[in-house]
Parts: C-alpha cells; structure tokens; sequence
C-alpha cells in the first residue's frame, strides 16, 4: 500500500526564468526582434520559460493582448509561465491561457514551486560578483524588446567555476561569466552570457555573451578550439591562423569581427 | 564492503574484456575475493576469456529477475578459488539490466566479495550506464589511437556527471588510464600516439601500458586470462596494473622500441 506520502512531496524552490520587457506593442515587430535573437542560440531558446513583463508598455500607455503575445511565443516554442505589470484586463486574459500573474510590487520575486533541477553535473561553485542585474546594453528607442536575465528573486548574477574537465560530451551555461581551471576536450561546449575564462587548454567550443553581449571576452592559455564565438559571430578551427593556434589568447568581438590577440 | 571496479572506452575492441578477466585475475591471485561480471547482455563474451563457458547455467539476468540465486549463477574459476564470474545472458538483450536490479546484485555481493570488477559493454547506452553506475573506481581502456582517446574522453565525462558517486555528490569516481594495443615501434615511427599524446588529453592517473601482444590473442583463444602467462609482456604488463591499483610503485614498461637491429631485419615477436 502506498501512503499519500510517498506519492507526492511539496517543495519550495527558486528558479530562474528570463523576462521578456516589452517596450512596444507591435507584435509583428516583437516576433521580428525574437526570431533574430533565437537564431543566434536556437538550443538556450527552444522551450525555453518565459515571463512577460507588460510594465514598460503600460507606463507608456501602450496596450497589447496577452493572449495574442501568449500565442506568438508558443508558436515559436518558448513557453510563457507568468505575466507582471499587466492591467486588469491583461490579468483576466493571462488567468483565462492559464498563465500566473505577478502581483507586481517593486523589486518583485516570483517564486515557482518547481522541482527545479539543479546544475549537479558538473562540480560547480558560484563565486559572489558585484555585477549588475544584467550586462546588456540598454537600448528600448531601437529595439521592440529585449530579454533581460533577471534572476527571481535579485541577487547578483553570479559566476561559474569549474574545477574538473571538462569532457566530450558535456556541456556548461554560465548566466554570467565562465571560469575554468582545467582542459576543455574536443566536443565539449562551453557557454556564457558573460566572459569565458579557460585556465588550460581550450579545445572545445566555447561561445561566450550567447545572450548578445557584444562586450564579452573569451580568454584562454592555449587555443586549440573547434570554434569560437562571441555574441553569435564565430570562427571554426579551420579559420584560426596558426600564429594564435596552441597560443594564450583573447578574443573579442570589433564591427561583427572576431579579433584574436596573443596575450604576451 | 566490496570496492566495485568498471573496465569501460566507449569505443569497442579496445580490449575490455581481456583487461577485465585479467586484473580480476591478478586481484584474486593475490588472495583477494574477486568476482567479475559481464554486463554486455546480448553478447557475452567474459565466460569465454574466462575458459568457463561450458559450465554456464545460470546468468545476471537470471539473478536480476529472481529466477535464479547469486549462488547458483556465480562460477567459480578453475585456476583460481578466490575467483568468481557472473556471465551475461546471451539471449537477452541490454533491456533486461534495471538499475535498481543491478543495485541488488551489486550489494548482496559487496557483503562477500572484496573487489567486484564490472566488464561494460561498449557505447554510451545502457549497458554502460549501468555498469558505470555503482563505479567506486574506473579502468579507463584506450588504445593510442584518436577516436579511441576521444571516445575515452566522452566516458570520463559520463563518469563525473552520471554515476551514483556524481548523483550524490560524493567523492568522485577514481579514473585510471589503462593505455592497451600499445607498440614502442609504430609510436616512435609516428603513426601511433604515444603516452604523452594520449595524457594530454585525458590526463588520468596511469595504471599501466599493455604492449600489443600476440599471447593476448592466444590466450583468449584457449580461455585463460593473459595474466596467467607470465612469460609474455601483456601478462607482465596486467601484473604490474595490478599492483599498482593496489598501492605498489613500479617502473613502467615496455613503453621503448627495445627491438633489435636484427630482429627488426627479420620481423619476429615483439
């Protein structure tokens, strides 16, 4: 016989979920801007949670219905869990698709009871950073949104330490920077919204500011990488020169080019 | 309590089976309770390394299902008594391992044996993940070739991300290279790696270098553990591999192109 116990057990856990900010309610526009965006990291996209955060938009007194964005999002396969800042009938709609809507205090947390699983593949340890919520350049004038990586609830995004191989076969997000104190073998993957930093051989794929950080740096002691890339844009092993192969280098990203430069 | 051992690549024919039938050997040898089970269900091929197949009645998955005790399923080895082998079945296929049977199995023997060396299939599917599962420690077979190394590395990933160890966050699974099929000959001509080649990409501790050896052919034909052939390299090899995972220090061998001028004239056994 089972007892009621053994069946089910209710945990409370935090997790994070990217935000998606509106700023405009042209939906055509907002599918636009998405689109582009998974393009650049289909695989950190697909499925992917969601939170639609309205507040922008109602500042501006623009009005969008949820059950349209809802419907958007779906259709290109991310998954909306919760709406905030939305007027009352933008709550009505979102209870009506079955999606939780934030009360919306300043500075809010929404906490989800999830089993949320936690990262224990690889040995990890966060280290503390004084970053800022996100490393994003603002800029709502040109763009019809933006995804901003908010944690719920805020604390600093942190950094990602790897002690142990990374193998074959294994792969890493890092929300914000990436620091590896050992060898990245051929097929591993290495990902970061922030800069990547590689104490050891680097000889997998390492792409760094996945998010769109233009700003973001790859590091590393000795490039041996399959490919590279910052912020989308990417070189394969074929195009490294062999002045910068089995070099400590650093890479950087210049009007859509990827510099690689020896650290002397 | 039994330490549990898995000998795994990967990559296939890279000598698994041979290195498992020969350190559990060398570990029983040595007076240590020792069983080995062969986890490639569908094609078992431990019992024949072993010499003990005309004598299988009963396999894991017999013992897994119930249908048969450990007592009966587990056959004593001729050479040696402090030697046991769990065969696999050869009708069934990898679906008939559970990892909670296998779970079962592996620690009724733990309260009897003191080394229980588990012969993985090779793949990533899951014969290997269940072999590797209940791992304490981990033989790392890889011959000096790429995708043998390469291969290698992929498992050593899987090791630290998906055994028990990994699961419960507990002290790692211990991973040692056992670097197998190795000829000085070929290395030094460049067209095989070397140690260093293969060290720089999986930097494991080193148990041994088995030399490619005609006896190691020879003896899985006549159903005898290489080990038992002291007079041949790979069996000298196996015994060193031995004592080193049992904490003694010995120089390694048979890494050097020791050939002769003449006998390199002449061909000849290496």
């Amino acid at each position: 016989m089972t007892t009621s116990s053994s069946v089910l057990e209710f945990k409370s856990s935090t997790f994070f979920s990217p935000i998606l900010i509106l700023y405009s309610n042209d939906l055509a526009a907002i599918e636009q801007s998405l689109q582009d965006k998974i393009n650049r990291a289909p695989d950190f996209f697909k499925n992917s949670p969601l939170i639609i955060d309205l507040r922008e938009l109602n500042k501006s007194g623009l009005d969008i219905s949820v059950i349209e964005v809802a419907g958007m999002l779906r259709k290109i396969g991310m998954f909306p869990i919760g709406v905030r800042g939305g007027n009352e009938q933008q709550d009505k709609q979102a209870h009506k698709l079955s999606i939780p809507v934030d009360a919306g205090r300043e500075n809010d947390s929404i906490v989800a009871t999830s089993a949320a699983a936690s990262r224990k593949e690889i040995e990890t340890q966060a280290l503390e950073q004084d970053s800022v919520e996100n490393n994003e350049i603002r800029n709502p004038a040109s763009s019809a949104s933006r995804i901003a990586s908010v944690s719920t609830p805020p604390e600093p995004v942190r950094s990602m330490l790897i002690t142990q191989p990374v193998r074959s076969g294994q792969r890493i997000y890092a929300r914000g920077d990436l620091i590896v104190m050992s060898q990245v073998s051929a097929g591993a993957e290495i990902m970061a919204e922030g800069n990547i930093h590689v104490y050891n051989t680097l000889r997998g794929r390492a792409l760094a500011g996945v998010q769109g950080n233009t700003t973001a740096r790859i590091f590393c002691l000795d490039l041996q990488a399959e490919l590279i890339s910052i912020s989308g844009d990417y070189k394969t092993s074929e195009h490294l020169t062999e002045q910068i192969q089995k070099r400590p280098v650093q890479i950087y990203l210049q009007d859509h080019a990827l510099i690689i430069k020896e650290i002397a | 309590m039994a330490r549990i051992i898995v000998v795994t690549s990967g990559k296939g024919g890279v000598g698994k089976t041979t290195t498992s039938a020969a350190i559990a050997m060398g570990l029983a040898k040595r007076g240590h309770k020792t069983a080995v089970i062969d986890f490639d269900v569908g094609l078992r091929n431990l019992d024949l390394i072993m010499g003990c197949e005309r004598r299988v009645v009963y396999d894991f998955v017999n013992v897994i299902n119930g249908e048969a005790s450990l007592n009966q399923a587990l056959i004593r080895d001729k050479n040696c008594n402090q030697l046991y082998i769990l065969p696999a079945s050869q009708t069934r296929d990898k679906d008939a391992l559970t990892l909670e049977g296998v779970g079962r199995v592996l620690e009724e023997m733990s309260k009897d044996f003191q080394y229980i060396v588990c012969d993985s299939p090779a793949g990533i599917e899951k014969g290997a993940y269940l072999a590797l599962y209940y791992a304490d420690d981990a033989f790392v077979v890889t011959n000096p070739e790429v995708s043998s190394v390469r291969d290698s590395d992929r498992m050593l990933g899987i090791l630290a991300s998906k055994s028990r160890r990994a699961e419960r966050n507990e002290e790692p699974v211990k991973e040692y290279l056992l670097l197998t099929r190795y000829d000085p000959s070929r290395v030094k001509s460049g067209e095989m790696l070397g140690l260093d080649d293969v060290q720089d990409i999986l930097s494991l501790q080193l148990l041994g270098i088995i030399p490619e050896s005609k006896s190691v052919l020879s003896a899985s034909n006549a159903g005898i553990p290489v080990i038992l052939d002291e007079k041949s390299e790979a069996g000298q090899a196996y015994e060193d591999v031995v004592a080193r995972y049992l904490g003694e220090d010995r120089p390694l061998r048979f890494i050097d192109d020791k050939r002769g001028f003449f006998r390199k004239l002449f061909g000849g056994r290496s």
